[in-house]
């Protein structure tokens, strides 16, 4: 692609350090996201998938300045907002918006409808009675969701209704830029049905870019122009939708992954590959490459050196030394087919 | 078939409330075979869990099994007083459940745990117990398992603690172990793990598997038969390729067209209009009547049976009058 991206997230590490012992002196430093780059580009769809404790949210959240980045830069249309100070910050917030796993918990529930979806208008606009009151309408039937529902309170709706009011609140400004973090993972397949194709209608009818976060690889396959899949702080693997689900993903774990996933799709269904082990803690992650101790395919190399992640041919990224190292590459196809 | 362990029959389970009464389960009937794994699958309050707690006779305080039969062996375990259900519970059947942290007891190692159950149901001595207990642990591939015993269960991950669950519900030698979604707190690759160890323990200790799901994949690579639930009673039941592959109900089929696929990428979705009923209601038709592409007049006012169709040699059975009994073989 050589489009200018919208997003450009450099070296973007964020830790977590909290003290333990008597003494409060054991510092416990959590590596939940740790060098990653990355680049969205306007009008895309980047899926993120990982397992629990892969720093998928954080990295969402890192994005859009709500938790504060440890070390690198988030680049949004060129300007670093790390760096950015309060006033300049809130400027650009009406920029980007998130939608949350769980509609329930995102709203107030002594909070209407229409002061949940007005609360973003009064803050960065002057609208004001009549005038907001009839963008909050809009913004509601953009949804599908009825007008009349301004003075109704959250527990009177359904998951899948509570999350179009949550659309409906996040486009409120404008944004360029949506953070959806798991936003059907919540849902009943059927409902979540509903919600992916509403994402998919307003991403085209406003030109939106989207983050979108899941554990689920079906919904990832389905939505995503690009996917990246993190394991363990980590982005291990970067391509476009086709290139990971249908020509063939490359690192092992991507492998393994997918081969995991259960899919009623008797076409989809690939040879299992069950992995050992569960997912290392993020706080004392493995020497050299975090996947080696679960990884089928590693070699002596993987538990000293960590790997980069480096273009492996057509823009692809992996990081894996089967893919990298001049001597392991010719052999890496066959030795990969695990 | 002569095999059947388990006989779901007619179940009615209804819990009164402050919102009114709730019909939960109404009239849910199924047979599981031994040494197979039966998927129960629905949406959220389509009545799955609660079957699965009325198999052992637990429904939550405010319910009530008003109907039905459960027969464990041709014996009718709903008949049963609360002393005869304990020698059945863990015994003979078990049951574990999504979330295996609050299964287990924070403040007794995971050792102690499956000692005592032991010991409730084979009068063994401590040693044999202990002796067992390993034997058990081993038997759900755990590695070190006498370390393990002396574990307490934050020190374990949610697929160890998961692993400890199932080797409880089976220390008793446990002819049906009902999974009430065992594996949806879990991560795909650990998610993975269990679903191949319980596939690995029907057969080599041939016991019969009620996996309680809302994953059709899940159901499509482990189960044997599928039932599908809906407002508390079975639309589609039958082999799990039949039922996935050639499904006939309206609800199986718009909700397998609702799964994001390959197939699906970038296109819209097919979704199931309106919601599922809230369970207050009886309702006196087909229960998918409103949200059905296809309904007719007679479905409104008469529930159509569960009754098998197509004269396949394996039994393919659905509820809806689109196929009429004459088909049936």
């Amino acid at each position: 692609m050589n489009q200018t991206p919208l997003i450009e997230v450099k070296g973007l590490s964020v830790h977590f350090v909290s003290s333990h012992g008597i003494l409060r002196r054991r510092i416990r430093r959590v590596r939940a996201v740790s060098d990653v780059d990355l680049a969205i580009y306007p009008h895309e769809t980047l899926g993120v998938v990982g397992e629990s404790g892969c720093g998928k949210t954080t990295l969402g959240r890192a994005i859009l300045r709500l938790v504060k980045p440890t070390a690198g830069q988030v680049l949004f249309e060129g300007e670093d907002l790390v760096q950015l100070n309060p006033s300049e910050m809130r400027r650009r917030r009406r920029e980007m918006q998130i939608i949350f796993q769980s509609p329930q918990l995102s709203f107030d529930s002594r909070f209407n409808v229409l002061s949940l979806v007005a609360e973003p208008l009064q803050t960065h606009t002057s609208l004001h009675g009549e005038a907001l009151t009839q963008r909050v309408v809009e913004l509601l039937e953009q949804t599908g969701m009825p007008g009349e529902i301004l003075f109704r309170y959250p527990h009177e709706f359904s998951g899948g209704q509570l999350q179009r009011i949550a659309v409906a609140r996040a486009l409120a400004l404008n944004p360029k830029f949506l953070v959806l973090d798991e936003p059907t993972s919540a849902l009943d397949v059927s409902v979540q049905a509903q919600i992916i194709n509403l994402l998919q209608r307003l991403q085209a009818e406003l030109e939106l870019t989207y983050l979108f976060i899941t554990h689920d690889l079906s919904v990832i396959q389905h939505i995503s122009d690009r996917v990246a899949v993190m394991y363990v702080g980590k982005v291990v693997e970067l391509s476009t939708t086709d290139a990971i689900f249908n020509r063939g993903a490359l690192h092992p774990y991507t492998k393994a992954l997918l081969a995991s996933a259960p899919m009623v799709d008797s076409a989809a269904r690939r040879e299992r590959i069950i992995l050992q082990g569960s997912v290392p803690n993020p706080a004392n992650p493995p020497p050299g490459c975090t996947f080696h101790p679960r990884c089928p395919v590693s070699l002596p190399i993987c538990s000293l050196v960590e790997p980069k992640l480096v273009d492996i041919g057509d823009g692809h990224l992996a990081s894996c030394h089967l893919l990298q190292t001049e001597v392991a590459y010719p052999i890496a196809p066959s030795v990969l087919d695990v | 078939m002569s095999d059947v362990l388990l006989s779901v029959q007619d179940l009615h389970v209804h819990f009164d409330t402050y919102a009114g009464r709730i019909y939960a389960v109404n009239g849910m009937s199924f047979d599981i075979h031994r040494s197979r794994m039966f998927g129960l699958v629905g949406e959220s309050g389509c009545g799955k869990s609660v079957t699965g707690l009325s198999i052992v006779n637990m429904v939550p305080p405010g319910g009530k099994i008003v109907r039905g039969k459960v027969l464990l062996t041709g014996q009718n375990v709903l008949a049963m007083s609360e002393r005869e259900m304990q020698g059945i519970r863990g015994r003979r059947i078990s049951m574990i459940f999504q979330d295996p942290a609050r299964s287990l007891n924070p403040v007794f190692s995971v050792g102690d745990q499956i000692v005592r159950v032991i010991r409730q149901h084979d009068h063994l001595t401590r040693e044999g117990a202990y002796q067992r207990a390993l034997e058990m642990f081993e038997s759900v591939a755990m590695p070190d398992p006498e370390r393990i015993f002396r574990s307490y269960p934050h020190e374990l991950s949610g697929g160890m603690q998961q692993r400890i669950m199932i080797s409880i519900a089976l220390a008793c030698g446990a002819e049906l172990l009902i999974a009430d979604e065992p594996t949806t707190a879990l991560d795909v690759t650990i998610q993975a793990q269990i679903l191949a160890l319980l596939a690995d323990l029907r057969l080599k200790e041939r016991i019969s598997i009620l996996l309680i799901t809302h994953n059709l994949g899940v159901v499509s690579e482990t189960c044997d038969q599928v039932g599908v639930a809906y407002a508390g009673q079975i639309v589609e039941m039958g082999e799990t390729g039949d039922v996935l592959f050639h499904s006939k109900h309206p609800y199986t089929r718009g909700l397998l067209a609702a799964l994001p696929k390959s197939a699906t990428r970038k296109s819209a979705l097919q979704s199931i209009p309106g919601n599922v009923p809230d369970g207050l209601t009886l309702l006196k038709g087909c229960p998918f009547f409103d949200r059905c592409q296809y309904a007719m007049e007679h479905c409104q006012h008469t529930p159509p049976p569960l009754i098998p169709v197509g004269g396949s040699v394996k039994d393919h059975w659905i509820a809806c009058y689109l196929y009429p009994q004459e088909q049936s073989g």
